[in-house]
């Protein structure tokens, strides 16, 4: 097609060319990410078939699941109370100077409370058990994959949805509110604590403040909420794993996009469950 | 169904009234991608016989064990283990079949957080709980005297080698006394005296349990000790099936140069 210009050897195409090349690759490879990610969900959602029909049919592998929960929950308490108790005294030190600025000084306790049951509690729970649980089990089934021992699991007639991916899952859904509820407790008296450098007050009377406000009705969906992360931290580190190609390299591609993966959809799920929490119980 | 058994028996040229065939794969293709690795196997077993898979490496010998054990799907063909069909079978009901069988794997699979009697106690754990724990136990310690692994009972994988390793996988894939036995390159890796004590190993035991095997190696002195029948693969199609003699006097130019260079 003639565009007008002489074809001169070196010279780039004109304008109109070159940008209907771009357009055409930004096409493609929108097109190629659209096709990958509906075939991810399309994949991961076949898994969460298998693994459901598995999990609801015996014989249920309760001896593993028992050891999962002590991987998940047990393991995971000193972290996750770490991490409960850092949030809970920044949210203190932090909240104090601006709640002073404002003249509402009296309300820190209430302010440390609420943000760490309504909020930083479970979402800290949720990331910190995304790294410490997702990577971890993404890399253990993702190493039991590259070695064939989840091939010599199906090769005994064990399916290894049900003895692998299930138990996990259910570990996840079960350890998670319970840890929140450690995380909770944790940042509350790390809030406490941080205050009470300051400015002395006893723990009986900042829990008394902190919780005149705050009822069952505030703790308990927030502390659920935590168990919908716990199945998304398991489903998606399993599928992770279970799917996993290529050796060394697909172990540890496996464990980091675990993390990354179930990171995100924490967080967009803690997005739609607030704003569930909100409509449902307000 | 046991008509269409009868009608793939009869296909793959099993004599009548000589039995049927324990595994019986008829015109099994199979491709990854763009590459046919099987291009319409015909193959069968029968009780108490060892059949020997040869070939060169990557002409699908280790695809076909998985096939058989359903670790793969063909894309087209069946494949019968005694008289019923596979190819389709939902997990569970694989499960059924697959009891009856006992995979050993190239590199043994072991469950690297288990130790040794774990190991071998895991299908066990499973599938017999029936018996009690010192019943498994005892059964345990049976399965590993029988592999020469008793001593070696509360080690863990990464503390034992390969030729070990294998002995303990032989012993795990026993467990549930199999009628089926696949062992996929049992001698890969190991020295010449490792190779021949697995191979006595297998022998004993086939000697002592009957079962039907398939073996699949590159290995021929290995496939020549213990196997009552051989057949070699080359480009997806098996080219020569019989005993060790039938494929010394055959003319096809593949066999010769296999049998010179093995």
């Amino acid at each position: 097609m003639s565009s007008g210009f002489p074809n001169v050897a070196g010279v780039s195409p004109p304008l109109p060319e070159r940008r209907t090349e771009l357009v055409a690759t930004a096409a493609s490879f929108t097109a190629r990410l659209m096709n990958d990610t509906f075939e991810w969900f399309g994949n991961l959602g076949i898994f969460f078939w298998q693994v459901l029909r598995a999990a609801i049919t015996p014989p249920y592998e309760w001896r593993e699941l028992i050891r999962q929960l002590d991987e998940v929950g047990s393991k995971s308490l000193p972290l996750v109370a770490l991490a409960g108790a850092a949030v809970g005294a920044v949210l203190s030190m932090e909240s104090r100077s601006s709640l002073t600025r404002f003249g509402a000084k009296s309300m820190l306790p209430s302010a440390v409370v609420y943000s760490v049951i309504m909020e930083m509690g479970p979402i800290i729970t949720g990331l910190v058990v995304c790294g410490r649980v997702g990577a971890g089990i993404g890399a253990e089934l993702a190493s039991m994959k590259v070695t064939e021992q989840i091939d010599a699991i199906e090769a005994s007639a064990i399916n290894p949805y049900r003895l692998l991916a299930a138990t996990r899952v259910l570990a996840c859904v079960l350890m998670l509110p319970l840890l929140t509820v450690a995380a909770d407790a944790c940042g509350v008296v790390a809030g406490w604590i941080a205050q009470t450098l300051v400015e002395p007050i006893s723990l009986q009377h900042f829990i008394d403040q902190g919780f005149k406000s705050s009822t069952l009705h505030d703790l308990l969906p927030p502390t659920f909420k935590t168990a919908v992360f716990g199945f998304i931290i398991g489903l998606i580190a399993c599928f992770q794993g279970m799917r996993t190609l290529g050796g060394a390299e697909g172990v540890g591609r496996a464990a980091t996009n675990s993390v990354v993966l179930a990171s995100l959809f924490v967080i967009l799920a803690d997005v739609v469950l607030v704003k569930f929490i909100l409509v449902v119980f307000p | 169904m046991a008509a269409a058994y009868d009608m793939a028996v009869s296909s793959v040229g099993i004599e009548k009234g000589g039995g049927a065939p324990v595994v019986a794969v008829e015109n099994i293709r199979k491709s990854f991608g763009n590459s046919r690795i099987l291009n319409g196997i015909n193959l069968t077993v029968n009780c108490g016989e060892t059949l020997a898979v040869l070939g060169r490496s990557g002409t699908g010998k280790s695809v076909l064990l998985r096939l058989i054990i359903g670790l793969e799907k063909p894309d087209s063909g069946s494949i019968w283990i005694h008289g019923q069909e596979i190819v389709g079978l939902a997990l569970d009901q694989l499960g059924a079949i697959r009891i009856k069988m006992g995979f050993l794997f190239q590199h043994a699979a072991l469950y690297d957080s288990l130790t040794v009697a774990e190991n071998v106690a895991f299908p066990l754990d499973h599938h017999r709980r029936d018996m009690s724990i010192s019943e498994r136990s005892d059964r345990v310690r049976q399965l590993l005297a029988e592999v020469g692994m008793e001593g070696h009972l509360d080690k863990m994988p990464s503390d034992i080698s390969g030729g070990m390793q294998k002995r303990v996988g032989l012993a795990r894939a026993l467990a549930l006394e199999p009628e089926i036995l696949l062992l996929d390159e049992p001698t890969a890796g190991l020295d010449p005296i490792s190779s021949g004590e697995i191979d006595d190993l297998v022998l004993k035991l086939q000697r002592e349990r009957q079962m039907a095997s398939i073996v699949v190696t590159h290995d021929l002195h290995s496939a020549k000790t213990i196997a009552n029948r051989l057949a070699i693969l080359n480009e997806g199609d098996v080219v020569i099936e019989g005993k060790f003699e039938d494929l010394q006097q055959s003319e096809i130019e593949f066999v010769k140069e296999f049998l010179k260079q093995s």
